[in-house]
């Protein structure tokens, strides 16, 4: 008798290459991680070593990558449901669920221990916060809970200026609190204008996102105080004096221009019409946040280098 | 327990043989890129201390 004798046990080989381990981290998400918390750096009165300041932002990235593979990890089954995630490693069958739990504990754990030996322990704790509110706060229990699920789980999202500028300083000011309020609050229009027109494919899922369980209409309205909250908001760093004028008029100009689209999503709200502008709310609003980081960076990067002074 | 000499136990296809040594690649790069990022960050946390020791 040989040891394995029942071929239907036999172990599943892998033929997952380094590209589906990387598909796994969501790259597109990192890479708004790393953006958002370059700003986090910058902001920060004291400056930090260039090599340092780079390690602790490949950290706190890999963390958001860990966090994303162990996303993947949980949500395998509503993964397999809906169109725009059926194609990811684990509902293709390349990677198992057990590999994307090892891979993403592992970089979870690299990455925190990473981030405390060269920056700080506390900027460490608030990666492995981000991490635990991702993964278990909202994958395992907001998402499939509640309508607000996207409302506190945007949490997550927000943190890493707050992680970026902890590893500089060793503490949280204001400033990057407000860096933090700006992508929290922006968080909800910004999905549940894909909701309005994924609503659908999210039901299938049994995701209970606002359009599917409030309705559209109420998704409107929210989507609309959302905006008008927003566009204040966006202005903070302006208002607490850590970006100069132009920062100021910019976020002005596409606070304005945001709630103008939110106010055309409340009206139009029937036929393909409604899909439509639903959808340029949603493509304007990764505008709105990617300007406003990147005038962000690029003047606190000439004010770095003594080019330009705040006021 | 007896062993089959005909056995040649899990054969892997080409695709997997491929698709393992490019993990094994990857996973290679990845520890390399370690060591350096912690060789580099040492030096620039030590900075001329590296040098600043009792003999």
């Amino acid at each position: 008798m040989s040891l394995i004798s029942d071929t239907s046990t036999a172990p599943i080989i892998s033929v997952a290459g380094p590209g589906d381990y990387i598909a796994l981290l969501k790259p597109r998400v990192m890479s708004l991680v790393v953006y958002t918390a370059i700003a986090g750096v910058l902001i920060a009165p004291s400056g930090l070593n260039p090599i340092l300041a780079f390690a602790a932002l490949l950290a706190i990235t890999v963390g958001a990558g860990a966090s994303g593979a162990l996303n993947m990890w949980y949500d395998a089954d509503i993964d397999a449901i809906m169109r725009r995630t059926s194609k990811r490693p684990i509902p293709i069958g390349r990677i198992t669920e057990s590999e994307a739990l090892a891979f993403g504990l592992t970089l979870s754990a690299l990455s925190v221990f990473t981030l405390g030996v060269v920056a700080n322990w506390l900027a460490a704790s608030l990666l492995a916060f981000t991490i635990f509110f991702y993964v278990v706060i909202y994958s395992m229990w907001l998402k499939r809970a509640t309508p607000q699920n996207i409302v506190i789980g945007g949490a997550a999202g927000a943190f890493p200026p707050v992680v970026a500028y902890a590893a500089v300083t060793g503490s949280v000011s204001l400033s990057s609190l407000a860096l933090f309020a700006l992508i929290f609050i922006w968080t909800p229009p910004h999905f549940w204008a894909l909701a309005l027109v994924k609503s659908g494919e999210y039901a299938k899922a049994g995701i209970p996102m606002l359009p599917n369980v409030a309705g559209p209409d109420r998704t409107r309205r929210d989507i609309l105080l959302y905006s008008v909250v927003l566009a204040p908001i966006g202005m903070l760093p302006w208002f607490m004096g850590f970006a100069t004028i132009a920062y100021g008029l910019l976020s002005a100009g596409l606070g304005l221009a945001f709630l103008a689209l939110a106010v055309q999503v409340y009206r139009v709200r029937t036929g393909e019409i409604a899909d439509k502008v639903a959808m340029k709310l949603f493509s304007f609003s990764i505008l709105y946040l990617f300007l406003l980081f990147a005038e962000l960076i690029g003047e606190r990067t000439l004010m770095l280098l003594n080019i330009v002074h705040l006021s | 327990m007896i062993v089959d000499p005909n056995d040649k136990g899990i054969v892997l296809t080409p695709e997997q043989k491929k698709s393992r040594s490019q993990r094994n690649i990857a996973i290679g790069i990845a520890i390399g890129f370690f060591v350096v990022l912690f060789y580099v960050v040492t030096i620039a946390k030590l900075g001329p201390g590296v040098l600043d020791r009792p003999l």
